[in-house]
């Protein structure tokens, strides 16, 4: 397996010190990859699990393999042209004034839609704020996650419903809810899974470092999914890690891979595997998506301030899109009739997006008060019933 | 003099502070080559390298623990805190070792550790990028708390916080960043836990600070308009609270309203009313009344103009004082 082991952790301690020293002298973490790589002196395991090579070539890898029918590779492919097209118009939206904010999942669609989609309906996601493709997956409407980005709600939709907890937007802080969540899952002897995603920049918070504590000596049934898509806003990743972030698993005592989070093929197998893993009472797993923020970190930001251009070439040669659609056709899996109507099918859901955002009526004054307590609070109504008359006082002065 | 936004005049006092004294540093998410989120530390990094102007982990506790350890070191950190929604990680930190080692080493150990907090709504943004934690801090003894309502006050409240040898909690009402005014880095400053007269009056005091200050001069010429001669006073401290100042005031006009941003209950607003109740019994023609935030979440941004205090609603209580 193209993981760190407990024992194997446990055992090499001097190892794991050497490639601290590597990761402090490595800038960039391809460079850190290949030099892991070689270092690890035997029979050479990819330390990046991949099946579908940037080109589109199908691979194989001695640990992780996935059978996928023609049907479920041009759903997976769907899945992420749909994702895609929906992110591109809420960002569009957003440069319109129709929303006050966007966090673009752009690059990361297949460590989403393959995670997302290994998932049974009984498993449990706490996301960040940037997991639209997870949520696509678990079937929540895209215009929910909308509303907490035009401002009419803090997220508004019912995590129950799809098994899809609120965006949280303080860093960290779901890793634990999930760990906790995934201890009542076991309490409760079910074999159902729950899946914490997060950011590289978020591995640096006490509560993600305490969810792992947590999650290993409750063994609790919990992946952490990082997605590291190499910058926390304008930070790179090595402001955050010197060892590369799967590995953090190993010294809190479960296991970690890291995959290629643009091969949509090679993120659902390691992630039924870890789902495996953590059903049959492993415990908890660390997966690690290396992929790429293609945008900005959310419209607000202005990423020229930070990166340069040709990073982003490297990685749009990546893309986890056109790679899975070049398979496609190698497999003659679809045809242009398909990729049409693929095609024809986003314009739609697009156009849905645009037209239910524009339409989201903004909330009523009095709903600032509302669902503040589950048994109610006695300045609650106090301050609500001043506010009702305070608003009314206007009613009658000025006749509005 | 120049007339600069209040973005500029903290960048222009930290890049003074940087200048003056090799042992400050300036630390923080995203503060280095992007120049912070807001842009107040535009250009440092590159002025004064990275081992002055740091980019941190993503870790808000880690800030302010490490900036707790550099001060022992004899450094004078100026730690950054994205948003005020994201000091919460780090309130541990602050509270409990940050307020309290001096104390703890009975006076030997000093930290002067200065954490800068963007604060307040009205630009916006989504959940906890527009909240106004400042009583919290205020609550604990240990902690000095400020906040600059101009440009001439966040360069040099900056540069005096920089200079104390306490923790000061500088509170940066973002709403207001890019208001310009008039910056004399000649200047003789008021001490930094003044009060200050903004406007002069004699029928009512609005106290108020951060934000709410231009709100508040607002009101004052709205209610000269209606015959109503309202005093501003800007707190600018909210901890030491420059009650004297206050007093005097009130003295004068025998009215007081306080307006934050922050909630009500428990805010600043009851212990200046509790105090100047006990100092002005005599001198009050009405209760001292409270404008601010209500006990709700700070709601969504379609929300926020009906949730934060106004013009209308800082009238209001002026209106109800008055017709006492
Ligand atoms: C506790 C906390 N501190 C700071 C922020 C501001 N902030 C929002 S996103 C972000 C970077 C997150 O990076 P990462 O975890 O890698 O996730 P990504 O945005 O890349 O998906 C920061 C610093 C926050 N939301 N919460
Ligand atoms: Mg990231």
């Amino acid at each position: 397996m193209t993981v760190e082991s407990t024992a194997g952790a446990r055992k090499a301690p001097g190892a794991a010190k050497k490639a601290a020293a590597r990761g402090s002298t490595k800038t960039s973490g391809s460079t850190k990859t290949r030099g892991a790589r070689a270092a690890r002196n035997a029979p050479a395991k990819p330390e990046i699990v991949q099946l579908l090579t940037p080109e589109g070539k199908r691979v194989s890898h001695p640990e992780y393999s996935i059978d996928l029918t023609s049907d479920e590779l041009r759903g997976l492919y769907r899945d992420m042209v749909l994702t895609r097209r929906f992110d591109g118009e809420a960002a569009a939206l957003q440069r319109q004034g129709e929303l006050g904010l966007w966090a673009s999942l752009l690059g990361q669609e297949a460590a989403q839609i393959g995670s997302g989609r290994a998932l049974r309906d009984d498993d449990y996601v706490f996301p960040t704020y940037r997991e639209h493709g997870v949520a696509w997956c678990r079937g929540v409407d895209p215009l929910n996650l909308c509303g907490m980005f035009r401002g009419v709600n803090h997220g508004g939709w019912d995590p129950n419903q799809n098994n899809f907890h609120l965006y949280t937007i303080v860093i960290g802080s779901q890793t634990l809810h999930a760990t906790g969540y995934a201890m009542g899952v076991q309490k409760d002897g079910a074999d159902s899974a729950v899946i914490a995603y997060f950011g590289d920049g978020a591995s640096s918070q006490g509560d993600v470092n305490e969810a792992f504590t947590f999650a290993a000596v409750y063994n609790a049934p919990v992946i952490f999914f990082c997605q590291n898509n190499q910058w926390a806003i304008s930070e790179p990743t090595d402001r955050q890690t010197r060892v590369p972030l799967y590995q953090r698993a190993g010294g809190f005592g479960f296991p970690g891979v890291r995959v290629d989070g643009n091969d949509v093929l090679a993120v659902m197998a390691v992630t039924r595997a870890a789902l495996e893993h953590v059903r049959s009472g492993n415990g908890p797993m660390l997966i690690e998506a290396f992929t790429y923020r293609m945008g900005a970190h959310t419209t607000s930001d202005d990423p020229t301030r930070y990166r340069h251009d040709s990073d982003l070439a490297a990685w749009r040669l990546k893309d986890p899109i056109t790679r899975l659609r070049t398979h496609l056709t190698d497999l003659d899996a679809a045809d242009q009739a398909f990729f049409d109507a693929v095609e024809k099918e986003s314009d739609a859901l697009a156009k849905r997006v645009r037209e239910g955002v524009r339409s989201m009526p903004d909330p009523g004054a009095m709903e600032m008060f509302e669902h503040i307590y589950a048994d109610g609070h006695a300045l609650v109504d106090e301050e609500r019933a001043a506010f009702a008359e305070y608003q009314s006082s206007f009613v009658d002065s000025e006749g509005h | 003099m120049t007339a600069m936004p209040i973005v500029k005049a903290i960048n222009a006092s930290l890049r003074t502070a940087l200048e003056n004294d090799p042992k400050v540093v300036i630390m923080g998410e995203d503060v280095g080559k992007l120049g912070g989120v807001f842009r107040v530390t535009d250009g440092l990094q590159k002025d004064f390298g990275d081992d002055r102007v740091i980019d941190t982990p993503l870790a808000e506790s880690g800030i302010i623990g490490t900036a707790i350890g550099l001060a022992l070191r004899g450094y004078r950190p100026v730690a950054e805190i994205q948003f005020d929604g994201f000091i919460f990680p780090a309130f541990d930190q602050i509270v409990t070792q940050l307020a309290k080692m001096h104390a703890r080493s009975l006076g030997k150990v000093k930290l002067p550790v200065v954490v800068r907090v963007p604060y307040g709504g009205g630009i916006g943004a989504v959940e906890h990028h527009s909240e106004s934690p400042e009583a919290y801090f205020a609550h604990t003894a240990g902690l000095k708390v400020v906040t600059p309502a101009n440009s001439a006050d966040a360069y040099w409240m900056l540069q005096q916080a920089i200079q104390s040898d306490d923790p000061v909690l500088f509170f940066e009402p973002k709403a207001r960043y890019y208001d310009k005014g008039e910056v004399n880095a000649d200047a003789i400053p008021d001490p930094l836990h003044a009060a200050r007269v903004v406007a002069e009056g004699s029928d009512l005091t609005i106290a108020t600070y951060g934000p709410l200050v231009k709100v508040a001069l607002e009101a004052a010429t709205a209610a000269a308009e209606d015959g109503h001669s309202v005093e501003v006073v800007d707190l600018r401290s909210l901890s030491p609270l420059d009650f004297d100042t206050l007093q005097a005031s009130v003295e004068r006009t025998g009215r007081l309203v306080v307006a934050h941003e922050a909630p009500v209950f428990l805010g600043l607003g009851a212990e200046i009313a509790a105090r100047i109740t006990e100092r002005c019994f005599y001198h009050l023609q009405s209760p001292v009344l409270r404008v601010g935030g209500f006990h709700a979440p700070y709601p969504p941004s379609r929300l926020e103009d009906e949730y934060l205090p106004d013009l209308d609603r800082v009238l209001d209580a002026v209106d109800r004082a008055l017709a006492y």
